[in-house]
């Protein structure tokens, strides 16, 4: 089949490689029809994320049709349209039991490799590093689905995929992401990063009772995006002072909850994003907090941090006197899909929900090259990249 | 405990091998008590002194010739684990010997020949093995399994296993307490390959897929799997 290989950074190659198969009873081998460039695969194409190694399969927002299922899998059969969870669940530790599916004990092979690093083992993610499995990702043709007789969503045949695919990650990323802020009606949530998990991170925060919805990005058309779908207003933190900005949409109170939707390749402007980049460059840090740091300061006193964008390892000068002081609430982890993906399916089926607004371009499997070079470098308008194997 | 009152007699033999007990009983780092004597040793005190072992403070003559020829310390390792089910079933899965393979990856084939003694098979680098016999040398039922391997090891191992209901609703800590005196010569790099470079990460990762096995019926693996490497 034809697979998305990474090769070293800002470099990946469309290769022939073996069809995957079934290796354990409870996997299932799904015929993939759309698979997304998430914006955290852009923190792998860019040579950011450990244990990547060279010809890994990448990508982990996919669906598809069952073309093959091991003996173990009873509840899913040969030509079933599905969208699957971009986080690897066993659904029988404690952890998933607990609908925290993204704290897995068991779907990471690799676990040991984790555990020295972060302490504690976290669930798989498709094409995500060794460091979380290892497993082949989902920009391919074919991919093996483990454990897929939980948590993976069947889905209506008469439904675009367009509507369903980011059931996968984006959506549950930014639903979880507004869900963390306790949201109280009435309450400000302002949104870092306006990429797709930044939109539905907008959108559901409205769902759950928010008044107003400030987006904070440095592309005109990803704001104006957040603008027209999302009814976010808008700071353009390379033309203004996005903290003073937010004080002042804000009555000088800050806003009451913060969500983080870039994470370690963030942007700033001066000489703090330079400190950042340059110890990034020399592997000081292997993370840019600039949002973080942001979030900390511009904050409502008592307010909450909710952190969706992807951090790897270290980050350097924290604010943490600020966050200390002013009784701030971090909320923060990967996303548990299983846990949102029925409840996002039937907002989309009742026409509550339409994602497919994100979508700026589909491209055949073949030309991911490209879709990662505009996405990294934001030409051409590009927001979200859906490839069609 | 099975300790006796038999075996209390006053001497600081004694009170040393009560308090491994405890020690092993109550779930505290075991090595500590473990650091001046083998794991063996105290096993086979804990057992009642029923079977001809080195004492706990009696040294094997093997461990003896390896200190007199400056060959490395024996090898020991802990590791504890919890997983969601209940203690019995982990116990019995554990108890047949015959189904340690399916999660140890270094262990070829385990045959059980009776209540007591087992006879296992490893496979060492360039297609060898290494075999030995083992005794269980003390069982509690759905709680403790100790065994060390008789005299003529190809490796003289020892070790346990303890199941402890975990707190709340999470299921059992499974504790693993291990110790191999490797031999010495040619045998030996062989060998300490065999149990790992990190012999902590081996029995790490066994006793996750143990848990694995337990808990999602399969271990997770990415072995066979597609990827553009050459
Ligand atoms: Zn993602
Ligand atoms: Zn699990």
């Amino acid at each position: 089949m034809k697979a998305v290989c990474w090769h070293s950074a800002n470099e990946v190659r469309v290769e022939s490689v073996p069809d995957p198969t079934i290796l354990n009873p409870r996997d299932a081998i799904i015929k993939i029809t759309s698979t997304a460039i998430c914006g955290s695969d852009l923190h792998i194409y860019g040579g950011y994320i450990p244990t990547v190694q060279q010809g890994d399969i990448i990508g982990h927002e996919f669906m598809g049709e069952v073309v093959e299922v091991g003996r173990g899998v009873d509840n899913l059969k040969i030509g079933d349209r599905v969208v699957v969870p971009s986080t690897i669940g066993c659904g029988k530790c404690n952890y998933c039991q607990r609908d925290m599916w993204s704290l897995c004990d068991n779907s990471n092979p690799n676990s040991y490799l984790e555990e020295k690093l972060y302490g504690n083992v976290t669930s798989a993610i498709y094409g995500y590093s060794h460091l979380l499995g290892g497993y082949a990702g989902a920009q391919a043709e074919y991919i093996r689905v483990p454990f897929a007789d939980v948590g993976v969503v069947k889905v209506p045949a008469d439904i675009p995929d367009e509507k369903l695919l980011f059931i996968s990650d984006a959506i549950p990323t930014g639903y979880m992401g507004a869900e963390m802020c306790d949201i109280q009606p009435g309450d400000t949530v302002a949104v870092w990063g306006c990429g797709a998990v930044g939109q539905f991170a907008m959108i559901s925060a409205y769902m759950m009772g928010a008044e107003k919805v400030i987006a904070i990005d440095r592309f005109p058309e990803r704001l104006e995006m957040a603008r027209k779908y999302a009814k976010a207003e808008v700071i353009n933190y390379e033309e203004v002072n996005a903290g003073e900005a937010l004080k002042e949409m804000t009555g000088g109170r800050g806003p009451d909850a913060c969500i983080d939707a870039v994470g370690l390749e963030a942007h700033g402007v001066g000489i703090e994003d330079f400190y950042d980049q340059t110890k990034q460059k020399l592997r000081l840090e292997t993370d840019r907090p600039h949002v973080l740091r942001e979030m900390m300061v511009a904050c409502r006193k008592g307010g909450t941090l909710s952190i969706m964008g992807v951090y790897g390892g270290f980050v350097d000068k924290i604010p943490l006197g600020a966050a200390f002081n002013k009784g701030l609430t971090f909320r923060m982890g990967q996303m548990h899909g299983q846990k949102y993906m029925n409840l996002l399916l039937q907002l989309i089926l009742e026409g509550k929900l339409d994602p497919s607004f994100v979508v700026t371009h589909q491209l055949p499997l073949e030309q991911a090259p490209h879709g990662y070079q505009i996405f990294q470098q934001k030409q051409d308008n590009c927001v979200k990249v859906v490839l069609k194997p | 405990m099975t300790l006796t009152s038999g075996d209390k007699q006053g001497n600081s033999q004694a009170s040393e091998t009560e308090r491994w007990a405890s020690l092993i009983g109550g779930g505290a780092m075991v090595l500590l008590g473990l650091r001046q004597a083998s794991l063996r040793g105290v096993l086979t005190a804990l057992a009642g002194g029923g079977l001809i072992y080195q004492g706990a403070t009696k040294k094997s003559t093997i461990q003896q010739a390896q200190d007199a020829i400056g060959i490395n310390k024996p090898i020991k390792v802990e590791k504890t684990v919890t997983i969601n089910k209940p203690a019995d079933e982990l116990y019995r899965y554990w108890h047949n010997f015959e189904n340690l393979p399916t999660f140890m990856k270094h262990l070829k084939s385990v045959k059980v020949y009776d209540q007591k003694r087992s006879h296992w098979i490893a496979n060492a680098p360039l297609g060898n093995n290494v075999e030995w016999d083992a005794d269980i040398l003390e069982d509690r039922e759905n709680e403790f399994i100790s065994w060390v391997s008789v005299e003529g090891a190809d490796v003289e191992n020892s070790g346990f296993v303890r199941f402890q209901k975990a707190p709340g609703d999470r299921g059992t800590e499974v504790k693993v307490v291990l110790e191999y005196n490797l031999p010495g010569g040619g045998l030996t790099a062989a060998i300490a390959k065999l149990f790992g470079e990190e012999p902590e990460q081996q029995i790490g990762d066994e006793l996750r897929r143990f848990k694995m096995l337990m808990e999602a019926g399969e271990i997770a693996t990415t072995q066979g799997q597609p990827s553009g490497r050459r």
